[in-house]
């Protein structure tokens, strides 16, 4: 086995969420190289589609921004943002994945303010974009993020992108589209998704070299736990080989891990 | 219909149908020259005190010439459509220009890092925040284009940027699910940037749309920036290309390299090393005041800004990069 970093694996875990003949609405970095690594290996028919308008290009290499002209590169259409959000309003697109400063039980996700006044935040962030639309309106959304107690916090300093809100039935009663939500949470030391009935958030698998303990203590919440929790499976030389030779090779995003 | 719930935002523009077809019928139909200097176009049509939009997606077929000159003419207290804004904002704040924003996304450049100028103005409190998201603000321009005064979307709803929005929750009268309204979005101006246009104002873009064809018909006000001018028996030889015709268009102004230094689909790629400047520039207030002295106040065109940066050797390099030349064998 060669070593990886906690990048690596993340992107490595959530590519195999991304079935073939899926589709999946992605931003820059980190889910973009689970995508194209994905469609390299897992999912060739994979429909990928950023939120500017880009419908199924073919990227040459990771785009810099969601709206660049690498993200319509020998595209199937070089559309408008509310071509695409109205297709993910339509129940087309079936993944998403995004992410925030801090997230709570329920996988509610704020990119907003750090601090208690939205008029004089301690710390303004860029807002939703399109992640409030993506997080609202894709089947399923996941997360990929380092794990610590600062992100995983009990609640959230504004919910900028909704999880399942308040759990239990909050979500399907708030007006968004039924059956929609968060999926799963793929951190660097587990992954996790969420118990059926009270939504939160349940530990299923751990990454190599970590225990639930470990999980629980850099996270701000009580954490479930799946009756079985297994053991990630670490990224296979397969997939090292094409995330560091052809999706990521000057390691923008596995040069963070 | 009874609101269920509603936002606490504040409203910067009138939603109201009959006040925007009043404005329109005033507006000219005629096929008339409309090309002027990018200089003389913002000090016509950007009045203190409009609400203003721009085109393109923060750093992608951005107006960012005509943002410089906005900064550099000196114009107050705007309202600004904070759609996708990246590139475009960080200069806007530059000269504090706007005091109102709708908000989708702010003060960041994606991937890039965020803007620490735009930031502390923000964090300010001296500018009116509104919330709402990229789609949220493509389909208040989609109901001002429309001529409705609202349009009904299933986003948002229990979240805090439905709180901070002034959208409101009614029951749908046909199926009685819950849905939110977001009001109509007419700016008062709007800048566009595209890859060709006559001087009649009829525009061709290539690539990606965002919200620009939404944008050009809900603006009461429209300048376009091009990167090259062509013929009107151009346009006429091939009318499927115009994505925005010439009687939604108040000023043309040829701008070559206009979105500079961001991306312009087929033409030349961002800049990303001077992007980055920008961003470590803003971290030291005297070097920042130096560094926009040079690239914005100290410069009478665009041309002189990227004169400035590299001038047509970089732009060479960038649409080497843009076309992946390096690639070809």
């Amino acid at each position: 086995m060669s070593d990886y970093n906690p990048m690596e694996l993340m992107i490595a875990a959530a590519s195999r969420e991304l079935e073939d003949g899926a589709s999946v609405a992605v931003g820059t970095g980190a889910p973009c190289a689970a995508a194209m690594l994905a469609q390299k290996i897992y999912a060739p028919s994979l429909l990928i589609l950023f939120e500017a308008g880009g419908v199924d290009p073919k990227l040459p290499e990771m785009p810099i921004s969601v709206g660049d002209s690498r993200s319509f590169y020998e595209a199937c259409m070089a559309g408008t943002m509310a071509d695409i959000m109205s297709t993910c309003a339509r129940g087309f697109v079936d993944y998403t994945f995004l992410g925030g400063a801090q997230i709570d039980m329920y996988g509610n996700l704020n990119s907003t303010i750090i601090g208690d006044d939205h008029k004089k935040p301690k710390v303004r962030l860029p807002g939703s974009g399109g992640a409030n639309d993506f997080g609202s309106l894709c089947w399923r959304m996941m997360v990929m993020t380092n794990q610590d107690r600062r992100r995983f916090v009990e609640k959230v300093d504004y919910v900028t992108t909704p999880g399942w809100l308040e759990g239990g039935d909050s979500r399907q009663n708030s007006g968004l589209p039924l059956d929609s939500g968060p999926y799963k949470i793929i951190t660097d030391m587990g992954v996790m998704d969420f118990e059926p009935e009270s939504k939160r958030m349940r530990v299923i698998s751990v990454n190599p070299g970590f225990s639930f303990d470990d999980m629980q203590e850099n996270c701000g919440f009580e954490l479930l736990r799946s009756n079985k929790i297994v053991e990630t499976a670490p990224p296979t030389e397969q997939e090292l080989e094409v995330l560091r030779n052809e999706v990521d090779p000057y390691r923008y995003v596995i040069g963070r891990g | 219909m009874d609101v269920l719930a509603e936002g606490q935002g504040e409203i910067f523009t009138n939603p109201d149908p009959d006040e925007a077809r009043a404005f329109f019928r005033t507006k000219s139909r005629r096929l008339e020259n409309k090309q002027t200097t990018l200089k003389d176009a913002i000090a016509k049509y950007v009045n203190n005190g409009d609400y203003l939009a721009i085109g393109g997606f923060g750093a992608n077929r951005t107006p960012v010439a005509a943002c410089h000159e906005i900064v550099r003419q000196g114009k107050k207290k705007l309202g600004f459509a904070g759609h996708t804004a990246t590139h475009d904002m960080q200069v806007l704040s530059v000269g504090e220009v706007y005091d109102r924003v709708d908000v989708a996304y702010v003060v960041g450049l994606e991937a890039r890092g965020l803007s620490k100028c735009t930031r502390k103005y923000i964090e300010s409190g001296r500018v009116k925040l509104t919330e709402w998201t990229n789609y949220l603000l493509s389909v208040r321009l989609q109901a001002a284009a429309a001529n409705v005064p609202f349009y009904p979307v299933r986003v948002s709803m229990g979240t805090d940027t439905f709180k901070y929005s002034a959208g409101k929750v009614v029951a749908c009268p046909f199926t009685g699910k819950k849905v939110k309204l977001v009001p109509a979005l007419y700016p008062d101006v709007s800048v566009i940037h595209v890859h060709e246009a006559d001087v009649y104002g009829n525009a061709r873009f290539s690539g990606i749309g965002i919200a620009d064809l939404e944008l050009a018909s809900a603006s009461k006000r429209l300048i376009i920036t091009t990167e090259k001018l062509i013929s009107n028996k151009e346009i006429r030889s091939a009318p499927d290309l115009t994505k925005i015709p010439y009687y939604l268009v108040d000023a043309v102004c040829q701008v070559p390299f206009g979105a500079y230094p961001g991306n312009m689909a087929g033409e030349y790629f961002s800049d990303e090393e001077h992007l980055q400047e920008w961003l470590d520039a803003e971290k030291d207030p005297e070097a920042f005041r130096e560094f926009v002295n040079k690239n914005i106040y100290d410069c009478s065109t665009h041309e002189e800004y990227i004169n400035r940066n590299g001038g047509l050797e970089k732009m060479g390099a960038l649409r080497a990069k843009e076309l992946l030349l390096d690639r070809e064998v």
